[in-house]
């Protein structure tokens, strides 16, 4: 659905994006991060046909966004950063204008629009004046004005950035329900945030893409080994060679002592569950063996491994 | 071309916040003071001619009356004008809608045409509402229609070209102060060029009383319909919002 290739930016001397290549099936969530700077807004707004590329190709929806722009643009919602309205213009007309410029017709209107605030949770502010509108209500206008048209791409930048914990639930599960029927992808600093939403990642630091693909590929990518936390009485030494000696164990970490009691951080291949042999292990040795569980691997853990081993890479370089 | 749903969008504009409602005011109570003193003025006139009957020939309604008002209502515009067009652009980009706006399936023309009706409809309800005037001149007077039409599409034709040159610079600037100054510069020196055409003489003092926005108002305030001044008034709105496009398509480029 969205097909982006070799995309590169120059704002004057500074290089916003660079060689920028991904995909988007149909019907997907795809989240966009990066740190601050790095590029996502730039991308989003060529995507969304606000401005051309210095060189490189994208297409959504089968039109290249420069060349067909008025097909791609009437096939995109687009939502930009800081969510701009008229701030002097009440909710309904403001939408029934965007509906309206997006081509809805005459009749269809009414209908759409009335469907769009109920979804969005803005009915009850219809009338009132966008400019009075506490920054939650703004911000689903603003994703109201996205998906009035019932667009087939949804482009949006940051949609829960400033929004309150509860706001940020309703807009995570108003974008979640748009999966299937729309292709989406989405910027964002929040990655528990991506994880909930988005079947696939791309991360973009410095104006290039630095990882991309399905989250769960990316955390075996980045991090091979499964990870475990035990805490067991015994010697800690004794506790440790025991341990290491389970076939499939890469290594085992001591974090603390605490009245005898250690806790270890374990790492195995993925391949092996190595639970069982632990209880096994201690067992025969009469170890008490107080918690054993899983720690899962986030986005974060990978985010913050990807990025920053851009910058060692970079510094070892230099 | 998608120009009246951007035409609607500003009108609303316009009318929801209090800009509308001001700029009518203020321009119907300077107005109204204007027609106040000239036929006030023509009222003790015409009784002093009451005794001189050569000057009493000499005296009508549309020399006395309308043409000083046409010329009096056309410095207010000046004023007045680019304070209208100044939001036009530099709000839009301002505020970061111009980011929705151009990403819209509308052509950046439809939208320049629909902002520019817009300002054009407001001003012609602020004509409209003058038409007043003459209607209470007709009450006491004999008035020559003409003179009165030509006068008013004068206005018109001078008042679109205010609003093309202020969406323009509305277009330069995100800054609406600076947009509202650079419109009244150049409108002020393109009334004022023609002043030193009879100090250069000669073809280039031709070209500067040419040029004078006012010089041609004049000919339409006399009863003259004249193509050379229709032309003038129209080949100048369509400069004006050429380049307004230009600058339009620059900024994407410049992103």
């Amino acid at each position: 659905m969205i097909e982006v290739q070799k995309l590169t930016k120059h704002y004057g001397p500074v290089t916003a994006i660079r060689d920028v290549s991904f995909s988007v099936a149909p019907g997907e969530i795809v989240g966009f991060l990066g740190p601050n700077g790095a590029g996502k807004t730039t991308a989003m707004r060529i995507l969304a046909c606000f401005m051309p590329a210095t060189s490189g190709a994208a297409r959504v929806a089968g039109y290249d966004v420069f060349r067909q722009s008025m097909e791609v643009r009437r096939r995109i919602g687009y939502l930009p950063e800081n969510v701009p309205l008229y701030t002097d213009m009440r909710v309904a007309p403001y939408l029934d204008f965007v509906a309206e410029v997006k081509g809805v017709g005459r009749g269809e209107r009414r209908r759409r629009v009335a469907e769009v605030m109920e979804r969005c949770l803005i009915t009850e502010v219809q009338g009132r004046l966008i400019g009075t509108l506490s920054k939650g209500y703004r911000q689903r206008v603003g994703l109201a004005q996205a998906i009035v048209s019932d667009p087939e791409v949804l482009i949006l930048d940051e949609p829960t950035i400033g929004l309150d914990p509860r706001q940020i639930t309703e807009i995570r599960s108003l974008i979640k329900s748009l999966a299937g029927r729309h292709t989406v992808i989405l910027s964002t600093h929040i990655l528990p945030e991506v994880s909930m939403v988005c079947g696939g990642v791309v991360i973009i630091n410095k104006g290039s893409i630095v990882a991309q693909g399905p989250i769960d590929t990316l955390v075996q990518q980045f991090f091979p080994t499964a990870r475990l936390e035990v805490e067991i009485v015994g010697p800690p030494a004794a506790v440790r060679h025991g341990i290491r000696g389970i076939p499939g164990v890469v290594s085992v970490e001591e974090l603390t002592v605490t009245n005898g009691a250690g806790r270890y951080v374990v790492e195995s291949s993925r391949e092996r569950d190595v639970r069982g042999e632990i209880f096994q292990v201690a067992a025969q040795q009469q170890w008490k063996l107080l918690e054993l569980r899983r720690v899962g691997t986030t986005l974060e853990e990978v985010f913050i491994r990807v990025v920053a081993g851009e910058q060692t890479a970079e510094e070892g370089g230099a | 071309m998608k120009v009246w749903p951007i035409f609607k969008k500003e009108m609303r504009l316009y009318f929801t916040s209090p800009v509308a409602y001001v700029v009518l005011t203020i321009f119907l109570v300077i107005a109204g003071w204007f027609f106040y003193n000239i036929f006030a003025f023509f009222t003790l006139a015409s009784m002093q001619s009451a005794m001189n009957p050569a000057m009493a020939r000499e005296m009508n309604v549309t020399d006395s009356v309308m043409r000083p008002l046409v010329s009096n209502i056309s410095v207010i515009l000046l004023l007045l004008m680019p304070l209208v067009t100044m939001r036009l652009f530099s709000e839009e980009r301002r505020s970061g809608t111009i980011e929705l706006l151009l990403t819209y399936p509308v052509r950046d023309g439809a939208v320049l045409v629909g902002k520019y009706l817009a300002a054009l409809a407001l001003y012609a309800l602020m004509l409209a509402l003058t038409l007043l005037y003459p209607g209470i001149v007709v009450y006491f007077a004999r008035l020559e229609w003409g003179p009165l039409v030509t006068g008013y599409v004068g206005l018109l034709l001078m008042g679109g070209t205010f609003i093309a040159v202020g969406v323009f610079a509305s277009s330069l600037t995100e800054n609406q102060i600076v947009a509202s100054i650079t419109t009244f510069g150049i409108l002020l020196i393109l009334w004022v060029i023609g002043w030193s055409a009879d100090y250069v003489g000669g073809v280039w003092g031709k070209v500067l009383q040419h040029l004078s926005l006012i010089e041609h108002n004049d000919n339409f305030a006399k009863g003259v319909l004249d193509t050379k001044d229709v032309i003038y008034y129209l080949n100048f709105i369509a400069l004006a919002l050429f380049l307004t496009l230009r600058s339009l398509e620059a900024r994407r480029w410049k992103g």
